[in-house]
């Protein structure tokens, strides 16, 4: 099945410039892991939500506005696309996401049929 | 007891109801591990018992009624499935039902038995816990949705939709129908006798009512407890919650009085405590405790142990409940827990000591708007025969205090150490008392 990790944290809480290394390189090491098992498939970090646009059509009429969908405590800041056998596989894949431990993963399963 | 009647049957008394209640959980396991198919699952499984029901009073009881209802499900789904579905999804279908009657896939875990993969699946962490306990109590019980919205005291659609929405997750979300792989099973196997023990105090808690559906939660919560210690051999908390349930379970219906008000252990009519199920509880505790491997359900059973096995009130072994109440401490560290210890403490070496252990408490402020927290230090002053502290500290209690049944008993005591000249007062009782509730509130650790 596949799944989509939403990578979520508060990007309000700057992180120390030793911890934003650590997160790189562990960040990198779950990428090579799960891209080695052949897990991930793809994924991405995200810009901060200050650089999001909305965009919804009314009535033909495009209306563009700043900022994301909805204000929330943490926002999304990355996203991987990954292939499982089930959902605690998926579980176990986001757990080691280095994000997981001080943000949220959110584990979606795609509209498969 | 309605709790237990079987849904579609009309006789209870009969073979198709006791193969009901022992049968159904496994019949429905069984389907959904050939299927797949939840809702398929159960609606054959019904129509294998509404066909039982038919056949056997005119045949007999087959010799082994659990497999004959697997086969007769087994052969309704493969008609339904014929019948009803696309070629592809036929063929599919009628692949798995196929080759053998025994379709496991081998479990990681080792252990095959259909309903323990009910059970993990109905208790997956990704599921809302009230879906979880409803789902459990469908699948693996057989009550209709009607009768467990009746025991969670919600409207039937609500309850349906509940039932739907979870079976939707896991399909949908791809949760495992499988027992847990190894590095997994006890942090779920703790998630499952959590759940089982909800239900268990969802019961309990309904003692004081008319509504039999939700006592016989508490029947339901221990036939499951029984079956998952039996699938569980090498897992002593299934059997230390097993024998917490019973042992609870035997004074049940001497909780509450006629009027509905809570009874406190010490005036409980002890000759009215169910000796069989004492009996049987201590017995599966001490198989749980022969693992050497102490875990919380199985303190609390201890515990639960001490005070059915008292025969007066006064024989209580406060000493043994300080001390398991200090390894409870230690393997699930808890505020409600360092409370009970404290009463427990106070019991066995006197008010000052229980006081010591108060004041750590109250210092850690982790329990502060906790009404059971003054109320203790009242009785433990009292106890020392320090009135008026004893009154602010009642006072305090009752202005936190949540219900009016508690805030009667509080005022009474109150009153009590108002008047301490005038006449000779049950300290005693009071502590016990006290100590009682906390036991009530102290079903702790799991209780989500």
């Amino acid at each position: 099945m596949k799944y989509m990790l939403l990578i979520c944290r508060d990007e309000s809480v700057a992180l120390e410039a030793d911890e934003r290394a650590d997160m790189a390189s562990s960040t990198d090491a779950w990428v090579t892991e799960m891209d080695g098992r052949g897990v991930r498939l793809l994924g991405n970090r995200l810009r901060r939500v200050a650089d999001a646009t909305t965009v919804h059509v009314r009535d033909g009429e495009t209306l563009v506005a700043d900022g994301p969908f909805a204000e929330t405590k943490e926002q999304i800041a990355g996203f991987d696309v990954i292939e499982c056998a089930n959902l605690d596989e998926a579980i176990e894949v986001a757990a080691k996401h280095p994000v997981a431990r001080y943000g949220t993963i959110e584990v979606r399963p795609f509209w498969e049929d | 007891m309605p709790a237990s009647d079987p849904g579609p049957v009309s006789d209870p008394g009969g073979a198709v109801a006791d193969a009901f209640r022992q049968e159904w959980g496994r019949v429905v396991a069984v389907l959904i591990g050939m299927t797949g198919n939840w809702d398929l699952a159960e609606e054959c499984a019904q129509d294998a018992f509404a066909q039982a029901l038919k056949t056997w009073p005119r045949d007999g009881v087959p010799r082994r009624p659990g497999a004959w209802l697997t086969t007769a499900a087994r052969n309704r789904a493969l008609d339904r499935l014929r019948r009803g579905a696309t070629e592809a999804a036929k063929l599919r279908e009628a692949a798995v039902l196929a080759p053998t009657d025994e379709p496991h896939e081998d479990d990681e875990s080792g252990i095959r038995d259909d309903r323990l993969r009910l059970i993990f699946t109905c208790c997956h962490p990704a599921l809302p816990l009230e879906a979880r306990v409803a789902l459990t109590l469908r699948t693996l019980t057989g009550l209709t949705t009607a009768e467990i919205a009746r025991a969670f005291l919600v409207p039937e659609p609500t309850m349906a939709k509940r039932l739907v929405r979870a079976k939707q997750k896991i399909r949908d979300a791809g949760i495992p129908y499988r027992v847990p792989p190894a590095h997994l099973l006890s942090e779920r196997t703790a998630g499952v006798l959590a759940v089982l023990y909800l239900l268990f105090n969802e019961g309990y808690a309904a003692s004081a009512g008319a509504d039999l559906v939700r006592q016989g939660l508490c029947a339901e919560a221990i036939r499951l407890a029984g079956a998952l210690a039996q699938l569980m051999p090498d897992e002593p908390e299934a059997l230390g919650l097993l024998a917490l349930m019973l042992l609870h379970d035997a004074r049940r219906a001497t909780r509450v009085d006629d009027a509905g008000d809570l009874v406190t252990l010490e005036d409980q009519d002890r000759s009215r405590w169910v000796r069989s199920e004492i009996d049987e509880g201590e017995a599966v505790l001490d198989a749980a405790l022969r693992r050497g491997r102490p875990g919380p359900y199985q303190l609390q059973a201890a515990i639960a142990a001490c005070h059915a096995t008292a025969a007066q009130a006064a024989d209580t072994d406060w000493a043994e409940i300080a001390l398991l109440y200090g390894q409870l401490s230690r393997v699930a560290p808890s505020p409600v827990v360092e409370l009970n210890r404290a009463v427990a403490v106070a019991m066995a070496d006197g008010p000052a000591a229980g006081l010591d252990l108060l004041a750590a408490i109250e210092a850690s402020g982790e329990l502060s708007g906790y009404y059971l927290v003054p109320a203790t230090r009242a009785d433990l002053l009292r106890r020392l025969g320090r009135w008026a502290e004893a009154a602010a500290s009642y006072r305090a209690a009752r202005d936190l205090a949540a219900t009016a049944a508690e805030r009667r008993y509080l005022d009474r005591r109150l009153s009590e150490a108002g008047a301490h000249g005038a006449r000779p007062l049950r300290t005693e009782s009071a502590a016990l008392a006290t100590r009682q509730s906390l036991l009530g509130s102290a079903r702790w650790p799991y209780r989500a």
